[in-house]
């Protein structure tokens, strides 16, 4: 970063834009659900089941929790690949803190409580780094998880604890309206992020760090405290998300996280979120969520094999993304 | 956050005392005396001018006035008091406020938050906005400058003059923090903006007059002349000398700026007449239809200087671009020195003979971070290569033959460009289309932005040189002065069609009247 006081270069766009409405952007990853809806309705019986549209909004629960943290890391232009290590010790603590075969702790909703509150910790400690030591948080981040792994194998300590909490296995298993509780409890947070995004000075900060620093620091404004906040909400929404895996597994496991880091940056990217920051938001997210899921599920019921399933995923999702930025590409692009 | 010192009077302040004083500033940079004991006095409710070439410490004074440097020695005084301004918040409670020269506003963010920005006050109770709050707040600033934007707009929606009413009503919060009338500092706010959005920037700055004092910072000097009631004249980090505008001319700031009698001779003359046209026109452009303009026809022979002029969204940029290929076209046909050009893309523009200097030099121009001699070499790559690899002892030779022609100041050929002053970037960023000696059309995107008289004097001299030698240039000037005085035709363009040409041979020149008659 240079410091503000050398360059001050916001440039906005040269030439003047539409104002207001919604943009193509914006508008393109809603309508890439909706025909994924429709083509794979119109391709296979079992998918345009209300039964797998149940099914689907399951499976994208964590997801959808994960992603909701991520969501405002990405819209600062930071990146943050902490899930994985952060959903692990949260998921292994829930297990150790609730009834369990263990130990003879039976908190409840205060040990749910607590491993989210860890959870927060890591994710503070990414943003502390990355403002105090101004490490990219590329690598704080990618230190915490590995931070975070190791503070649950640790926990592990080599038994695998099973939990008994009747309240907490049945998040993954009662249903309200036909949805699992973890669905709803996606939903929540889906809500609360939304919130937190439209109106409070947090998210706002959030977004307007990803559109100019500078400017910020120029106004007065410190933006580190803001940086750390948004860290730490992140690793909240990621402790949330290591619970809800215990639930789903009725086991604590330090693998809890595997692989939800780069699902949720690509969630959030397919939704609409720039990595570069300043765009995009919870809501955009959220269909991301919807869109990968429905794209998975999508592939398993009409067939496709399992071994192909990978790379044509992988495909659609470059494709739905190039389709979500035709609007914006122009001759002499940069892209990085 | 408040110092204690500024605790509130009661009493009004007497007239005489100076809403901000300056005395004996020095700022050392290493090897550079920026500031080397300025003095300066902002009465109250005057507009003062701030003229001096680059280098001369403007800009240094004014982020010491912002509490962004802190000086080495001496003492700004705001309404009678001493004080130590520690950063842009210090500065805003002791009531100064500056709408910088590159527009600080979050693309993002709507312009009521820009607005509001740091200082949201009720806007935000608890962490959480009050978004009709904040609009109203928002509103209230927008109406003291008599400004209808929409404060909900997003700030990249709106157009660079609107930017920067929004800066002004952001500064103007500042008002919020003292009770006394602010001190609002203007630096080159004109640079970027047509004449007409000038004209309206100007009656803002006439009533800020009412309730404020304003610091006003400009490389045009009749604009300064224009605008303000009095005006400083800073040399070398010194203040050397103060006008009073009524009935001074450019000429008398110009002379104390630089130290001497300004060069007359401004534009180096056009160029010396040419023994009959060549039949054929190097650049010949039929019927050309883009996004952004319709129709356009124009001629440029070789040697000849042609200016495109038109107020913003004339679409006189977009032609110029796309002439390189750098904007799609619908229709239209251009040919090159008799052969017809594909416009496929800015590679195809380089290698038929083309040159481009992009307006926004930073980021399209040039790349900051490596050197002089890279970017010199960048776009003519075989011009430092025997066959596919660099040969470093041709390129240091080429490149310090250019150097040395065009006299850029550089420590050497691999400093970093970005370390350069403005004036020898763009000498390096034009070099780069003649190290080649290929070049036959060049595009002058508003070659001079940002550049003092000095470095804008050579890069004149260096268009002039390149039109003597034959090169066909189409220039979109800075001003209507600069186009008058460079170009030998001037083609004028208003909602994106070519409305008129104007011959503007040495010694036969319009006067920028006749030419604002033909643009609106």
């Amino acid at each position: 970063m240079t410091s503000p006081v050398e360059d001050v270069e916001v440039v906005a766009a040269r030439r003047p834009q539409p104002r207001r409405g919604v943009s193509l952007r914006d508008a393109g990853p809603p309508i890439a659900l909706v025909v994924i809806f429709l083509v794979f309705s119109a391709l296979s019986s079992d998918f345009r089941t209300i039964g797998n549209v149940q099914n689907i909004m399951d499976t994208a629960a964590v997801l959808a929790v994960v992603t909701c943290g991520i969501t405002f890391v990405l819209m600062m232009g930071s990146i943050d690949l902490s899930a994985p290590g952060i959903m692990g010790a949260s998921a292994i603590a829930v297990a150790l803190l609730v009834a369990n075969n263990r130990n003879d702790n039976d908190l409840g909703l205060i040990g749910i409580l607590v491993a989210v509150l860890l959870a927060a910790a890591l994710g503070c400690l990414s943003g502390l780094a990355l403002v105090l030591l101004k490490v990219p948080s590329f690598m704080t981040t990618l230190g915490v998880s590995a931070v975070g792994l190791g503070v649950a194998t640790l926990m592990f300590a080599g038994v695998q604890p099973n939990i008994s909490d009747a309240m907490l296995k049945g998040w993954a298993v009662e249903r309200f309206l036909g949805f699992a509780y973890l669905t709803w409890i996606a939903v929540g947070c889906v809500l609360l992020g939304y919130l937190v995004q439209r109106y409070s000075r947090l998210g706002r900060y959030a977004f307007a760090i990803g559109g100019a620093e500078e400017v910020l620091a120029l106004s007065g404004v410190k933006v580190a405290p803001y940086k750390v906040a948004v860290f730490t909400l992140a690793g909240a929404f990621y402790g949330l998300a290591g619970v809800m895996v215990t639930s789903q597994l009725s086991a604590g496991l330090v693998q809890a996280g595997k692989g939800y880091d780069f699902a949720a940056i690509t969630a959030a990217v397919v939704g609409g979120t720039l990595l570069t920051g300043g765009r995009g938001g919870i809501l955009h997210s959220a269909v991301g969520v919807l869109l990968i899921t429905a794209l998975t599920n999508g592939l398993v019921q009409v067939g496709v094999s399992p071994y192909w399933q990978g790379g044509v995923q992988g495909l659609i999702v470059v494709a739905a993304v190039a389709a979500a930025v035709v609007p914006q590409r122009r001759r002499n692009q940069v892209t990085k | 956050m408040i110092d204690a010192e500024l605790e509130p009077t009661v009493t009004p302040l007497s007239a005489e005392v100076p809403a901000l004083e300056v005395r004996g500033l020095v700022k050392h940079y290493p090897g550079v005396k920026a500031l080397d004991g300025v003095d300066l006095v902002v009465r109250q409710n005057e507009v003062l001018g701030l003229a001096g070439e680059n280098g001369a410490g403007k800009s240094t004074l004014l982020k010491a006035l912002v509490g962004l440097v802190r000086p080495d020695a001496g003492e700004i005084w705001v309404r009678g008091k001493k004080v130590r301004l520690k950063s842009v918040v210090d500065a805003a409670d002791h009531g100064i406020g500056m709408v910088f020269q590159e527009q600080s506003l979050v693309p993002n963010l709507t312009a009521a938050e820009n607005i509001v920005l740091g200082s949201e006050g009720p806007g935000v109770r608890r962490g959480m906005y009050r978004w009709k709050t904040m609009r109203n707040l928002a509103q209230q600033q927008l109406d003291k400058i008599g400004s209808d934007i929409d404060p909900l707009a997003r700030t990249d929606t709106l157009t660079f003059a609107e930017r920067q009413m929004v800066e002004i009503a952001k500064v103007l919060r500042i008002e919020q923090r003292t009770q006394f009338a602010p001190v609002i500092i203007l630096d080159e706010p004109t640079s970027v903006l047509e004449s007409k959005e000038i004209e309206t920037l100007f009656t803002q700055v006439r009533r800020l007059r009412e309730f404020a004092s304003v610091v006003f910072v400009s490389h045009r000097l009749d604009e300064v002349l224009d605008v303000c009631d009095r005006v400083t004249v800073l040399r070398g980090g010194e203040s050397v000398g103060e006008v009073a505008a009524a009935g001074a001319v450019p000429g008398d700031l110009h002379r104390m700026m630089i130290g001497s009698t300004g060069s007359d001779d401004h534009y180096h003359g056009n160029a010396s007449q040419r023994s009959g046209e060549p039949l054929r026109p190097m650049l010949e452009v039929r019927g050309l239809s883009g996004k952004t303009f319709r129709d356009v026809d124009l001629d440029v022979h070789a040697g000849e200087i042609v200016g495109i002029v038109g107020v913003h969204g004339s679409g006189r940029e977009d032609v110029c671009r796309a002439l390189f290929g750098a904007e799609p076209t619908t229709a239209g046909e251009v040919s090159l020195d008799g052969t017809v050009l594909e416009l496929s893309g800015t590679r195809a523009a380089c290698a038929a003979g083309i040159g481009y200097v992009p307006a926004e030099r930073k980021i399209e121009g040039m790349v900051g971070p490596m050197s002089v001699a890279d970017n010199m070499t960048l776009t003519k790559q075989k011009s430092r290569c025997n066959g596919p690899l660099i040969a470093p002892k041709k390129q240091a030779t080429l490149v310090d033959g250019w150097i040395e022609r065009l006299s850029i100041r550089t420590p050497h050929r691999g400093t970093a460009i970005q370390r350069l002053s403005g004036g020898n970037q763009q000498k390096v960023v034009l070099a780069r289309w003649l190290v080649a000696g290929d070049i036959r059309l060049l595009l002058l995107d508003h070659p001079t932005r940002g550049l003092d008289i000095g470095a804008r004097s050579e890069v004149y001299r260096l268009m002039r040189e390149l039109a003597n030698s034959g090169v066909a240039t189409v220039l979109l000037a800075d001003s209507l002065e600069e186009a008058i005085g460079m170009s030998d035709r001037i083609l004028v363009m208003s909602d994106g069609r070519a409305t008129k040409e104007v011959a503007c041979p040495a010694g036969g020149k319009p006067t920028p009247l006749d030419l604002v008659k033909e643009m609106v």
